[in-house]
């Protein structure tokens, strides 16, 4: 496929894959090319490893990023992905691996100092445990914060909300409360309308009322017959007269 | 009558034990919402325990419950200091996966405008700095370049930070004329003349030097083991700058340098920032002198919305433009990893695509990140008044940190 995009152009691929398979050995799983990317999928237990052979003899030297991700219906739903540079041969390389919340992956924390972070971030994203790591903490949400909140089945509004107690004078944790419903927009098919009901829509289907409220006849109205009387006359009263000042006789 | 002298309380042979301090989260000079838990012996800083996420807004999550375009402004809310930057990696990220080619004037335009983006970061990030170590002068200054430069933002997009302007394809709208001629008088006169003067306050300042020269000394090999990027390894004898190893757009035809610090210190880093602004406004110089006429958005309709006038007269255009503002485009399946020369460092977005409209996974690398980890290893053994020297010389925003 001929190169359009304008995206940054290091290194070529070519090669890349067989050498690196070749070099991996019985620890790769599976090696692709997509979009000009080279992704080497490499089984769990052997990935610090890997990461290690591809640092020291390859010169991927260093480790810019790593991230999770969550297929939740694969059987090892999280995937642990490591974005490898190569300053000297000016080329990248993602490496990854698959885990489950029961799985540990084995920490790179004794191959890139940086990798500390990253680990906790995926950890406080995912769930996904790190054997190694000493210093597994929370990373980027709050204190005393329970759940994933990266995963899939976490809802996007979260299942808190805080704020400051005046009687309290201390911030306060409480159920979330929406002011408005939940709304989320089925952009796919804008043909055949969202599957919520907008503000009034719900009337369209009730049933007929047995007793109408119209007034159609004089009757209707429920006024009785003095007022049925007034209103049948047509003329209305004159107007008050006036003096020539034009002040109110 | 004799004199009693009073006798002092910590006279003898008395044991002081460290003591741990809080650095934030509301100090003026952590940059923004960063805690961080100092252990200090004395003066000297023992062990730095910085504690980030007090600005975390779950962005990632929050991209993926919106198409492609929708997602597009989150980015300028990430590092707040250089918006355009962070939209450049997500845009070519999109383009990328899709393979679409995109017009040379808009590639012009983004590199013109990244470029402004670069300058207007380190007038931010130069003033602080100076500020955090005790110069208030230069700040304000620097500020009067910043606030220039915000101007042109707003003359191209119409919005002064948040512009996005950067679309996948292009960019949103074309710029006038009057604007590329205002820049260009504007990088001749006005920019080299009060940045430089501004400079000549502090380059050679002893004041300034004794507070930065020979602090937080990082080697190579730990400056490539953290994770450095941008003007960090720079600072640390690395010539590694994206946009000449990796060229995107039209960087590949522009020249420049990419300076490179002698002593791995905070003034080394300092003056790496320093001359980048007078690179990249060579590199804008170039750009107005190449730029070509022409289209500033991607002609494949599936991507690129039509212009307004057409969808007038054409049906099949305001189609287009109805799928485009409903449903937005569809990426192919598949997952990249594009990252950019943003004024901080490498700025990376991992796209996961299910081929639907929405991202399935959009993983930031934030540049702060990395560098603020590295924090504990450059202040142990210094003094607590370096620590802001060291914070001010990583350039570190926490909206992009955080994310």
């Amino acid at each position: 496929m001929t190169v359009l995009h304008s995206a940054p152009k290091y290194a070529s691929n070519d090669g890349v894959v067989e050498a690196l398979s070749a070099a991996l050995g019985p620890m790769l799983i599976s090696a692709t090319e997509q979009h000009g990317e080279v992704v080497l999928t490499v089984a769990r237990p052997e990935i610090a490893n890997a990461l290690k052979l591809l640092r020291d003899e390859h010169e991927y030297q260093q480790m810019m990023e790593m991230a999770g991700v969550d297929y939740p219906s694969r059987v090892e739903r999280f995937e642990v992905v490591y974005m490898l540079l190569s300053v000297t041969k000016n080329h990248r390389l993602l490496v990854k691996c698959t885990a489950s919340e029961s799985t540990p992956v084995p920490t790179v924390t004794t191959l890139w100092p940086n990798a500390g972070w990253l680990e906790r971030e995926v950890f406080d994203m995912y769930g996904v445990i790190f054997a190694g790591n000493k210093d597994l903490r929370r990373i980027l949400t709050d204190y005393g914060f329970e759940g994933h909140p990266f995963r899939k089945d976490f809802p996007l509004t979260g299942y808190v909300e805080l704020r400051y107690s005046e009687e309290d004078k201390r911030v306060v944790y409480e159920p979330v409360k929406l002011a408005q419903d939940f709304r989320t927009f089925d952009y796919m098919s804008p043909w055949e309308g969202s599957d919520y009901i907008l503000p009034g829509d719900e009337k369209a289907d009730a049933p007929p009322v047995a007793e109408k409220k119209t007034t159609d006849s004089p009757e209707d109205t429920g006024a009785d017959k003095n007022t049925d009387a007034k209103a049948a006359k047509k003329e209305s009263p004159p107007a008050p007269a006036k003096d020539e000042k034009g002040d109110k006789a | 009558m004799s004199m009693q002298l009073e006798q002092s309380p910590t006279t003898g042979d008395e044991v002081i034990s460290n003591y741990t301090i809080n650095f934030g989260p509301q100090h003026p000079a952590a940059h923004g919402v960063l805690r961080m838990v100092m252990e200090l012996d004395g003066e000297i800083i023992e062990r730095v325990d910085p504690h980030v996420g007090l600005l975390h807004r779950g962005t990632e999550k929050l991209i993926e419950n919106k198409t492609y375009l929708q997602a597009l402004p989150y980015f300028d809310r990430l590092d707040y200091c250089s918006p355009l930057g962070m939209e450049y990696s997500y845009v070519l990220a999109i383009e990328k996966m899709l393979n679409i080619e995109v017009p040379l004037r808009a590639q012009y335009l983004r590199v013109f405008f990244a470029e402004l983006t670069r300058i207007s970061n380190h007038m931010m990030n130069i003033g602080s700095h100076i500020m955090d170590v005790g110069a208030m002068t230069p700040n304000l200054w620097l500020f009067e370049i910043r606030e220039d430069c915000l101007n042109f933002f707003e003359r191209a997009s119409g919005a002064r930070m948040h512009s996005a302007w950067f679309r996948p394809g292009g960019v949103h709208q074309d710029v006038p004329l009057k604007l590329l001629a205002d820049i260009g008088d504007w990088l001749d006169t006005r920019l080299p003349e009060l940045f430089e003067d501004a400079m000549s306050l502090v380059v050679d300042n002893r004041i300034f030097k004794q507070r930065n020269v020979d602090i937080a000394k990082v080697s190579r090999e730990d400056a490539l083991a953290w994770g450095f990027s941008g003007p960090m390894i720079r600072g640390a004898g690395i010539p590694w700058d994206i946009r000449k190893s990796q060229p995107y757009d039209v960087y590949d035809r522009m020249e420049f340098d990419v300076p490179v610090a002698t002593e791995s210190d905070c003034y080394g880093r300092f003056m790496v920032r320093v001359e980048e602004v007078r690179q990249s406004a060579k590199i804008m110089k170039q750009c107005l002198a190449q730029m070509p006429e022409g289209p500033i958005m991607t002609t494949d309709r599936k991507v690129g919305p039509p212009k307004r006038a057409e969808m007038k007269t054409s049906m099949e255009s305001l189609i287009h433009h109805f799928k485009l503002y409903t449903e937005g485009f569809h990426v192919p399946e598949g997952e990249v990893y594009v990252a950019t020369e943003s004024p901080k460092g490498e700025f990376g977005v991992y796209l996961v695509s299910d081929g639907s409209n929405k991202p399935y996974r959009c993983k930031i690398r934030p540049t702060a990140f990395s560098h603020l980890q590295a924090m504990d290893f450059m202040c142990k053994g210094h003094m607590l008044p370096d620590a802001t020297a060291i914070l001010g010389a990583l350039d570190i925003v926490f909206g992009e940190c955080d994310r």
